[in-house]
This record gives structure tokens, sequence and C-alpha cells, in this order.
């Protein structure tokens, strides 16, 4: 079975991505809102900046992350002036991290709904005296309703099968940052090919299950988003 | 002030004062308008003469960049001030019926309800009734026709208890059967509401039907704008609604001759005037409307039998030019009434026609406005 440490590392995985997921919803969906809706020429350059992790390798990102947030850092001279000390190594710094890996998870698909939606029904609300927020809340998000289905299962689990960035950034703290990915790297560096195993397992079971959701989710792939 | 007086009077008379100025790239809107406070006020072109454009700004959906707009003395938008669209006491209907999905009928009807502070549950009750959807209210948007949707969509809009009523083609996306459908809803809603609409339009069918008051659009312009029946018989302007010069009498249905399948309609305003026209099966006491194309209308001093049953009484008003150098349009009059006739210049001179000379007029044919 699995072990102690092992459940520790899933149960730390899954308020990790708890947490960037829900984080993401209130950063990612004004962001997606502005991006599927704004006529401005910095569109562009900000939509390829929330998409840069896709491609970034995921040590680049923990690497600036290091810098930025480091004793030495901008951030990280923020965070001690607050006396919150330097976020590497620590829950709160890996959150951060991974919100910016897993933002194009959630922005994209957010952005696609949005932009489905289209700008009459918000003028209908208009005509029907909803103002701008009003909207938003009452037409905007319940026609989205898909998107954001989609986007919350991909942040979340996208953020679960995080590797590099947690090494770089998080490092190997038992408790603190060690997720279950990095756990099943220890496992194989000791050569424990059975936990490996087992903790392996857990997560492609994890990960098919939720693509399979999303996908038999989808009514004929047609209406959804 | 002669000049102080005719404005202040002009803008008694306009309950409704617009004036936009709009540039896009392809296409500018220069219009200066009052409208009135009550009935249908047709804004009629063609694709691309403005009108939407125009009505989307009385809504406030578009932003003219120097735009007044004065509805019933309320400024909604001047050099300083600028209400957004959730603050105008509209109703909106959209050529699309653009119901909300994600809400049933009734949901969709509450939608506006909930937010207007000052509204009862009245007119929620009454735009029920009105469009006849009781039966729908359970239902989700995509389980109705497409009439029901649009009548959904015009009960949706009258629920919020407007004061004006603003329609964009709401029959343009819709098949001839459920133009046909929806009609008489628009029809009974003029009737019943004393709500003042502004009714954007390309067709000529629902101009004669609906309208009171009709404003015709050109590439952003204003040719014409006054009273239905004044304005299809202006003889200066081509101002034509339909292929046809033709006027639009309103009347009623006085009696019907089942022998020879004709009903007699009165003409209101004509002084007593009564047309026959084909029995439609129109009850007795049934308002309609009538229109008498300018070529159907011939004259003459003195009736003699004729084929021609309809025979009044009236009065030669004005003349004007026609396209075709041969023709001359006439305006008559019958009692208050204004008619169109398309005569030919030797028959004007024949018969010695002159403005204030009474003459009869045959009236070849008038159709009930379908």
């Amino acid at each position: 079975m699995l072990t102690d440490a092992d459940l520790q590392a899933l149960w730390l995985t899954v308020r990790l991505a708890g947490a960037v997921t829900l984080t993401l919803l209130l950063i990612g969906t004004p962001i997606a809102w502005w991006l599927a809706r704004t006529k401005r020429w910095w569109k562009g350059p900000i939509g390829a900046v929330v998409a840069l992790p896709l491609v970034l390798p995921p040590s680049v990102l923990g690497f600036y992350g290091l810098l930025v947030m480091g004793p030495n850092g901008p951030v990280g001279q923020l965070t001690q002036a607050l006396g919150l000390g330097p976020l590497p190594f620590t829950f709160g710094g890996l959150v951060i991290a991974s919100v910016f890996y897993s933002m194009p998870f959630m922005v994209q698909p957010l952005q696609t709904a949005f932009e489905a939606i289209g700008e009459r029904p918000l003028e209908v609300a208009a005509t029907l005296r909803a103002s701008p927020l009003d909207a938003f809340f009452t037409v905007a998000v319940p026609l989205a309703a898909p998107g954001f289905l989609t986007a919350s299962i991909l942040t979340f689990a996208h953020t679960v099968g995080e590797f590099g960035v947690v090494l770089m950034i998080g490092g190997n703290l038992p408790g603190v940052t060690r997720v279950a990915s990095v756990q099943i790297y220890d496992h194989v560096e000791a050569l424990e090919v059975a936990q490996a195993h087992r903790l392996a397992a857990v997560l492609l079971i994890f990960s098919f299950v939720v693509l399979l959701a999303l996908y038999a989710g989808r009514p004929g792939g047609k209406k959804g988003v | 002030m002669p000049g102080g007086l005719a404005a202040r009077k002009a803008f008694e008379m306009a309950d409704i004062a617009a004036r936009f100025r709009l540039d896009w790239p392809g296409f500018s809107l220069d219009v200066d308008l009052g409208l009135p406070g009550r009935g249908v006020t047709a804004l009629f072109g063609h694709s691309g003469s403005g009108k939407t454009t125009l009505l989307r700004c009385v809504a406030g959906l578009e932003r003219a960049q120097e735009g007044q707009l004065t509805v019933a003395g309320e400024v909604w938008q001047d050099a300083g001030r600028w209400v957004p669209t959730h603050k105008r006491p509209i109703g909106y209907v959209f050529q699309e019926a653009s119901l909300f999905a994600h809400l049933s009928v009734l949901g969709n009807l509450r939608y506006g309800l909930k937010r207007n502070r000052d509204a009862l549950s009245r007119p929620l009750d009454q735009a029920i009734e009105l469009l006849g959807i009781g039966h729908l209210l359970d239902r989700k948007p995509d389980r109705l026709s497409g009439g029901e949707r649009q009548r959904v969509a015009m009960a949706r809009a009258l629920a919020v208890g407007p004061r004006l009523l603003l329609m964009d083609e709401p029959l343009a996306a819709l098949d001839l059967p459920r133009r046909r459908e929806i009609l008489p809803y628009l029809e009974r809603l003029h009737r019943e509401l004393a709500l003042p609409v502004l009714y954007v339009t390309h067709a000529p069918d629902e101009v004669a039907r609906l309208a009171d008051h009709l404003v015709v659009l050109e590439a952003g312009r204003v040719v014409a704008a006054g009273p239905l029946a004044e304005t299809l018989t202006r003889v200066d302007g081509p101002i034509r609604v339909g292929e046809e010069a033709g006027a639009i009498l309103e009347g009623r249905v006085m009696a019907r001759d089942a022998r020879w399948h004709l009903a007699q309609i009165g003409i209101e305003g004509g002084d007593g005037a009564a047309l026959w026209t084909r029995d439609e099966g129109l009850p007795v006491g049934a308002a309609v409307r009538l229109r008498v194309l300018a070529r159907d209308v011939s004259l003459t001093t003195q009736p003699a039998p004729s084929s021609i049953q309809n025979v009044l009484p009236g009065e030669v008003e004005a003349f004007g030019e026609d396209e075709h150098p041969a023709l001359q349009r006439v305006r008559l009059r019958v009692g208050r009434c204004r008619l169109l006739a398309r005569l030919t210049r030797k028959a004007v001179a024949d018969l010695h026609l002159a403005p204030g000379q009474p003459i009869w007029l045959q009236i070849k044919s008038a159709a009930l406005v379908d």
C-alpha cells in the first residue's frame, strides 16, 4: 500500500492544485475576460505572455521565479520587509510559481468561452437594466459555465503533473513542498520501484479519469463551450 | 421672437429629440430628428442606411461622437451627460431573439423585471397575455420555434415596463409564415399599449401595417420624416415604401356584402367616405388599413357609370414632378385624408386641374394591407 509519506505527498499535491485553481479562478477570469473583449493592440503581447508557460521549460520559469522571489529579488525584498521571509522553498512560493506556470490552462479555455458568447447577450442584459458587473455574473458566467469547468479541471490536473517548477522553487521538503511527482522521483532514485509503481499508478488513473470526464462530458462535442 | 417660439413649439411636439453625428470608416450617420412620444415610428431604409445604428444610439448601445438625445424631457445624452443603456427606461427587441440560453422563458421574462425597482408585476402578466406565451413559460429557449422565440423576446422587452420600445427588424430573421404569426401580435401591441415605439425595418408591408410616423433614411441621412399619410403622399420627392407610390388610409369595416363578397370600409377622417374592397373575412367594426396606389386613382369632374365602384368626392391639393416627363403627381384630399394620383400631364391640362378644385376620385382598387 501507499506509505504515510506517499499519502502526505498526495495530500500536499491536492492542496497545491486546489490552491492554484482557486487563485487562478480569481486572477485568470478577469484576464480572460479582458483578452476576449479588448480591441487594444497590447492584447497580442499580453496573450503571448500568458501562453509562454506552454512552451517554456519549467526550469526556466523556476529559475526566474527563484531570482525574483529570492532574498535579493524585488518580490523577495518585499516579502522580507513585510516580515514574511523569502518565498522559495515554502508552500506559498510554490503556489505563486504554479499560478504562473498553469495560467494558460485557466485563461485560454475561459477566453474561448467568453469569445463564443459574443457581445449580444451582454447588450441584451444592459437593455434589461443590468449593470456591466451584474451582467457579467448573471449572464456571462452562467453562459461560460462549461468553459469554467474545463479550465478548472485542466488547471488542477496540470498543477498535479508539475515537476520542474516544484524542484526549482519548492525543493523537496516533506509536507511542505514534496508533492507526488517529486515523491515518485525520490522513490526511483532510492530504487524503491514498487512504491514508485503504486504512486505512479495513482497519478496515471487520476489523469485518465480527469481527461475522460472532460471529453465524455461534452455532449457530441457540439454544445459545450 | 418668432424663432424662439417656433423652436419651443417644435420641442413640445417632439417628445423625442435626437441629434447624432457619428463617423466610421465607410459610414457616417448625421441625423437631427424630432419624433412623437406616441405611436409607432418606422425607421425605414435599405441595409447600410443607418437605421439600426440610429436605434442603437437611442438605446445607448452605440455612442455617437456628437450626440444629443432628450426623451420626454429627460436628457439621455449631450455634451456633458451620458446615461448608460442599463439606466435608460427602454425595451429593446433585437433582430435575433437573443434569449438567454441558460434561463427558462420565465427566467428570461423575469430578468429585467427583477432589476426594475419601480415595475409592478402587471407588465409581466400583461406581456405574457399580449403575446400569447403563457403555455411556454417553463421551456428553455432551445425548445421554442423561431416565432415563439421572437414573441418571448418582445414580451421580455415589455416586461421591464419600458417608457420607450425599440425594435430592430424583429421580423427580418423569420420566414413568411412566422412573420404572419407575429404581425397580429405587433398590431395588438400597437393598439393596446400607449407606448411609443421606434421600429426599424426595410419591409414596406410592415410600415404599411404598423407605422403611424415614418422616417426614411438613406446613407446615414434623413430623407423624409413625418406622419405616415403625409410622408407617403408628398409630391416633391420619391418617397416610396415598396415599389409603387401610394397612400395608406385607416378605416373600419362598416358592412359586409355576402352576395358580392365585398366589404365596405369607412375611411377615418374621410368625412363619411367609404370604399368597397374584397371581403377578407374581417368582422364589422374591425380596424383596418387600406393601401391605395397612385396609379389606381383617376380623376373626373363628374361621375358617370363605370366599372369603377369607388368614387369619392375630394379636392386637388398640390402637384409634383414624376420620374417620367409624361406624368405628373397630384396630391388629393378627401376630408382630412390624403391620396396620391399619377396622371399624364395631358390629362391634368385637359381637366384644367388646379389646387383647391373639387374633383371626383375614381379608385380602381384599394387593398387591405396584409
